[in-house]
């Protein structure tokens, strides 16, 4: 690699040629705060929270986009530049909603720590005119409170560059200037997805999911409810974080001990209806395969996903796999078979599940989503507002004990687990799929790593009994586009797709733990929580989703074969055409 | 949220939306073409309302969002349609300090509109301008060619009632 010799704050750094300050100085220790930057996603060098002095150079560059020269010299934090920086904040301070007593983000907020770290105080030294913004609580799942915003411009470029979506911008114009989405309509009635990628790069509190914390307690102390709750795979992979664990452990112990602390009577897990999902869509990409069925078949666990193919390539929804998602399989099957088992009557019991996802709430009030002939699940909550959940009951998440789910849906095979990472569906598919065609004999291959890891688009081409199945999987919606066109082209020919909504997967979800930008920036997140499933998976000694008990049973008691009538009536559902600009006025 | 459609009903014609169609075949392939598009569809319709926003986001492949946001930064691009009578109210320096402001405020409030809007039925449309010459008689507004000069607000009613 060809490096440059630069100098920062007096320290010789080498380098690579086309790095920026900001990346020569991580590799010298040296820290430059940043608000507006988020690599490959918002390079815009625009809220100047990164301005260094460079020798000969005319005014403060901004380090995040400054590329480096040979022989350049470069201060971080001369009193010149610590001044700016407090200037810069104490502008953005004047028209900044100061309510960080109650903002969800106080612990965690990227501006107030600066102003921390800079001494920058509440001041009235630049007061005046402060906009006024109404709140947009018209989406399901999030509020925007523009009166926090800093109009950084993360949520509009994680929306149209990594989402290609694109319903959030800014509009009007110097001081008006508001991130919103066309015409005031709000969020609702735009094609906005649900994927909440907005709300996990927000360095502040100005858009946050909205929470059904207040309703879940309310019926946790309600004795004429059961309160029931499955927990997503990737939640386990990320929930540490809120409680000072690396990025990346493994949480599952705990997370089922909280559960339990915070008065669920059931603790199950979302890997059982994991396993479910494989056991019909396995089946239904054989059953396709072999009559001559719409293909390739898409996966339907993501619900943000979900939304984009209705509103954005209405053709394919014929493609999608007609299986509920996990959570949605999950609650069907608690209010059904397991209401049956414990004499409950399905409108006695509230499923909650806390997903890595904010789309999920939006997937709740979906049309046939109801089995038992109530909603299949009722309140969904973010791995987010689960941590907050734990804090305000007072729950020492640290020193909980390992503790496993109840039984039966509570047990969940590797194949499930891989779940929350992208390829992990199409794996734990294949595992099952290849074992049928070949004869449901053990020796069946368990990895498939041509599906594994980061890359937005992977293809590979298995030859099972004789047959060819060639299949991809994409995550992010921009990359799924590329993908989705191709298909429609006619340039690709796939037998089985899989998508997820969010880039990386579940574990990079909506809804997961905020990373400081500083972190993020340097570190791929979601191949370090994605590390953590593939490792329970590893470790299982199950890891097939056939080979779960409890879903045998299943079959076995209630639902007879995969495929069945009455697995369809409980576990499928149905999709709508919808247009991309499709507002009512 | 406080909708920033427009209330007069739109009124466009297919011949304007073959007109439109065609601008944007013959400049889709430029870069950069969405702001021309944008002014010439301006120049068809007299603005640009959500139903030819969304015509220009459709045809062009992006999202509605990309067309609002150019059009609400620059001010010569118009959300809402001129009115049978254009009020125009003159904010020049003379007219200012004579208590413009006042007037200008008197008449949003009186038409229930804000500046650069247009009444539901399409009647009077507010805007500001600039110095139109006539710095004697300030403050000064026009409507359509007639000009009034050393307004208050309470000749406003009066001037109003013509047009009625």
């Amino acid at each position: 690699m060809e490096t440059v010799n630069i100098k920062i704050n007096g320290i010789d750094v080498a380098a690579p040629k086309n790095s920026t300050i900001l990346e020569a100085a991580k590799l010298a220790n040296i820290d430059i705060p940043t608000l507006c930057y988020l690599k490959d996603i918002n390079e815009i060098g625009a809220c100047r929270m990164c301005v260094v002095e460079v020798k000969g150079a005319r005014g403060l560059a901004a380090a995040c986009v400054y590329p480096v020269n040979e022989g350049m010299e470069v201060f971080t934090n001369t009193p010149k530049v610590l001044d700016y920086r407090k200037t810069t904040l104490k502008l953005i301070l004047s028209d900044h909603k100061m309510s960080c007593l109650s903002c969800v983000r106080s612990g965690n907020c990227e501006l107030l720590e600066l102003c921390r770290d800079l001494g920058v105080e509440a001041t009235d030294e630049y007061a005046g005119v402060k906009n006024q913004f109404e709140l947009d609580t018209t989406a399901v799942h999030m509020i925007r409170d523009n009166e926090k915003c800093i109009l950084c411009r993360r949520c509009s470029a994680v929306c149209e560059k990594v989402q290609g979506i694109g319903v959030i911008g800014a509009n009007e114009r110097g001081f008006a200037t508001e991130m919103t989405s066309p015409f005031g309509l709000g969020l609702a009635t735009t094609s906005c997805v649900n994927c909440g990628q907005c709300i996990a790069v927000c360095p502040v509190g100005a858009i946050y999911e909205k929470t059904a914390a207040d309703e879940v307690l309310a019926a946790i102390n309600n004795p004429e409810k059961h309160v029931v709750v499955q927990a997503a795979p990737a939640v386990r992979a990320a929930l540490g974080e809120e409680f000072g664990y690396e990025i990346g452990t493994n949480v599952q112990g705990k997370l089922a001990a909280a559960l339990r602390r915070i008065g669920f009577e059931k603790v199950f897990d979302t890997n059982f209806s994991a396993d479910l999902t494989i056991m019909e869509e396995s089946n239904e990409l054989l059953e396709r395969i072999e009559k001559g069925g719409k293909l390739p078949l898409i996966t339907s666990c993501s619900p943000g996903w979900i939304n984009y193919c209705e509103h954005y390539f209405p053709e394919l929804t014929e493609n999608l796999s007609s299986c509920k998602s996990p959570q949605q399989m999950f609650g069907a099957v608690a209010k059904t078979y397991y209401a049956e088992k414990m004499g409950w009557d399905p409108k006695d019991v509230v499923c909650v599940s806390i997903m890595p996802c904010t789309a999920k709430k939006g997937e709740l009030a979906r049309d046939d989503q109801n089995a038992a002939g109530v909603q299949d699940v009722d309140y969904s909550m973010t791995t987010r507002e689960l941590a907050r959940l734990i804090k305000r009951m007072g729950i020492d998440f640290k020193a909980l004990p390992d503790e496993g789910f109840d039984s039966p849906l509570g047990s969940g095979t590797g194949a499930a687990v891989i779940f929350g990472v992208t390829g992990g569906v199409m794996e734990a598919a294949l595992r099952t799929a290849v074992w049928k065609l070949t004869g449901e004999k053990d020796g069946t291959p368990i990895e498939f790593k041509e599906v594994r890891g980061m890359e937005g688009i992977k293809e590979a081409t298995y030859e099972v009994a004789g047959l060819k199945v060639n299949v991809a999987v994409a995550s992010g919606l921009a990359n799924a586009n590329k993908l989705l066109r191709k298909i429609e082209s006619g340039e690709a020919n796939y037998q089985f797709v899989e998508i997820m909504g969010c880039p990386g997967g579940c574990v990079n979800g909506g809804g997961q733990p905020q990373v400081h930008a500083r972190i993020r920036n340097f570190t791929d997140i979601r191949a370090e929580r994605g590390k953590a499933l593939y490792s329970i998976d590893e470790k299982n000694t199950l890891r097939f989703s056939h080979e779960n008990p409890d879903v045998q049973a299943l079959y076995k008691e209630y639902l007879e074969k995969p495929g069945s009538h009455k697995a369809h009536e409980i576990l499928h559902t149905t999709y709508v055409k919808k247009k991309v600009h499709d507002y009512k006025i | 949220m406080s909708s920033k459609i427009c209330s007069v009903p739109f009124k466009g014609t297919k011949e304007q939306e073959a007109q439109l169609k065609a601008i944007i075949d013959s400049l889709r392939d430029q870069r950069g073409c969405l702001m021309p598009i944008m002014q010439k569809a301006q120049g068809i319709y007299g603005y640009l309302p959500i139903e030819v926003q969304t015509f220009i986001a459709d045809e062009l492949n992006i999202p509605l969002e990309k067309v609002y946001g150019v059009a609400t930064f620059y001010s010569q691009f118009s959300l809402y349609p001129k009115g049978e009578y254009k009020i125009s109210v003159c904010l020049g320096t003379a007219c200012y300090v004579k208590g413009s402001g006042d007037v200008y405020e008197k008449l949003m409030e009186k038409l229930g509109i804000a500046g650069g809007e247009c009444t539901a039925d399409g009647k009077f449309s507010l805007d500001a301008c600039r110095c139109i010459g006539a710095c004697g008689l300030a403050p000064v507004m026009t409507i359509n060619d007639d000009v009034y000069g050393k307004l208050t607000v309470d000749k406003l009613d009066e001037i109003l009632a013509k047009y009625n």
